[in-house]
């Protein structure tokens, strides 16, 4: 009897995918964590949420990211979610542009110009984005889901991640379809299942320590795009906000703890 | 004077003046000649430390192994009484010394910091106590992870 | 012009812990072609008083991160970290201990 339950116990060890096993970087990841320069991120962040710019010269402190005009804390975890101003479901990115342009009165051509920064001269998005993401740390993920339009904002994400397309006939799954698969030594996470998606949803945006860059959603899905040989998409665009929300919609629930670091 | 050419004029003093004050701050000491040191012998010999004992006492954390070299992070704590000084350097690295730390009565011999790394290396620490010399190494592997996302 | 620069100082089994961010490129030889540009002292002081001195390189990675530790300590102990860089530039920043 006994030789049967260890048996079957081994055997149980053996089918158990690589995502649930201890990752061989489990310590370095701690490690970073603990000492990664993400609050630097959050304190200029929020240098430039209350700084006066634009033709209005105003600043982003009456922006209503869901919760009310100003409400940062809960903010980030309640999105990407629908905007009745707007008549659309907004993330992250797009509602702070959304705010550059209505509340300080810059064009989307001038807040776009810089969306994507660098190591040595993050964005403007960069900053904003850990600075608010922060403000949510340790509260459920809890995305909208009750609008029409929030849940055809999920499907359209759901049906996009499986489909291929570009030059290489690629879709998400292609690399994130599958459980063992992994790129150079990093495990390639399966991101339609949430036992997967939560913890990593839960921690972005992030600091890449391999670049030293802080990394918002939607440049990481601009970098997937472009990897993938897909078009470059429009920030803030339908389609990659859809892309988020089935992500986020898929790791509900899960408490946020970011902004964090990434390899 | 209009105000632009006033502007001018201020930036131009406070350059003036900021020059003037460089010299006096680039004096703070730097050991140049362990820093640029090519092999970990020199480095050491360079920083008066060659000849170390092995010392248990040493304690290094770090991951076994980094998913990039880019940041390491290295904990080094000296158990050795009377430590007051760590040296932690990487043994593969271009130049082995990656810090030095000296540490008055007031500080306990423990730092921790993030390093680079290039390839998998040993990373040794030296603690200097009441003149003498103690060393400890510990292997990093060192891995490329991910996309270039 | 220096980047922003955080410290966190706590209380922690007899001792003082400090956790200090600078941004800073730590560009080196290699990355610049010839023109590295990187923190090469560090200055950790409590009430005035020097009690750490660091000499560090290129190769302490982009955006430091030091943790110390600092013997005793009490609430409100005033702790400075001050950096001083290859170029001549520096930075500080002060913190109460918690």
């Amino acid at each position: 009897m006994m030789r049967a339950i260890i048996g079957s116990a081994a055997l149980a060890l053996a089918v158990v995918p690589a995502w649930a096993q201890q990752s061989p970087f489990a310590d370095y990841q701690r490690m970073t964590r603990e000492s990664a320069p993400v609050e630097l991120f959050e304190l200029s962040g929020e240098e430039l949420w209350k700084k006066p710019q634009g033709p209005k010269n105003v600043s982003l402190e009456k922006c209503d990211l869901g919760q009310g005009p100003g409400v940062l804390r809960g903010a980030y975890a309640g999105l990407p979610r629908y905007f009745a101003d707007v008549d659309r479901v907004m993330d992250l990115e797009t509602r702070l542009l959304h705010c550059m342009m209505t509340l300080q009165g810059r064009s989307r051509e001038e807040a776009t110009k810089r969306v994507f920064g660098n190591a040595d001269s993050p964005s403007e998005m960069e900053y904003l984005s850990a600075y608010v993401a922060g403000q949510s740390h340790g509260m459920p993920l809890r995305p909208g889901m009750s609008h029409s339009k929030e849940k055809a904002s999920f499907e359209l994400g759901q049906k996009l991640y499986f489909h291929r397309a570009g030059a290489w006939d690629f879709s998400c799954a292609s690399c994130h379809g599958e459980d063992d698969k992994r790129i150079r030594m990093s495990e390639l996470p399966v991101l339609y299942k949430p036992a997967v998606a939560r913890p990593l949803i839960a921690t972005w945006p992030a600091y890449r320590v391999s670049n030293s860059q802080f990394k918002t959603i939607q440049w990481r899905m601009n970098d997937c795009y472009r990897q993938m040989r897909m078009p470059e998409p429009v920030f803030g665009s339908e389609a990659m906000v859809a892309l988020v929300q089935f992500l986020t919609v898929t790791a509900q629930g899960e408490p946020y703890r970011g902004p964090s670091v990434k390899r | 004077m209009n105000d632009q050419r006033r502007g001018a004029l201020r930036i131009a003093g406070a350059l003036a003046l900021a020059a003037l004050l460089k010299p006096f701050a680039a004096l703070a000491a730097w050991n140049q000649a362990a820093f640029a040191s090519k092999s970990s012998a020199d480095a050491l010999k360079n920083l008066g430390t060659a000849g170390a004992e092995s010392s248990s006492q040493i304690l290094i954390e770090a991951p076994q192994i980094a998913e990039n070299g880019a940041v390491v992070p290295i904990e080094v704590t000296s158990n050795i009484p009377g430590t007051t000084s760590l040296a932690v350097l990487v043994e593969k690295n271009p130049y082995p010394l990656v810090a030095k730390f000296e540490f008055a009565e007031g500080a306990v011999p423990f730092v921790k910091l993030n390093a680079k790394m290039g390839e998998t290396s040993d990373v040794r620490v030296v603690a200097t106590a009441g003149g003498k010399s103690y060393q400890a190494t510990k292997e990093i592997k060192v891995t490329i992870g991910g996309c270039g996302g | 012009m220096a980047g922003p620069m955080k410290m966190r100082a706590t209380l922690a089994g007899g001792n003082t812990d400090v956790r200090v961010l600078m941004s800073h490129p730590m560009a080196t030889e290699q990355q610049t072609k010839g023109k590295p540009h990187f923190i090469q002292n560090l200055t950790v002081k409590v009430n005035g008083k020097t009690v750490i001195e660091g000499e560090i390189s290129q190769a302490v990675s982009r955006n430091p991160v030091f943790s110390f530790r600092l013997k005793g300590g009490a609430k409100g102990d005033k702790i400075e970290v001050s950096w001083l860089d290859n170029k001549g530039d520096t930075n500080k920043t002060e913190t109460a201990v918690a």
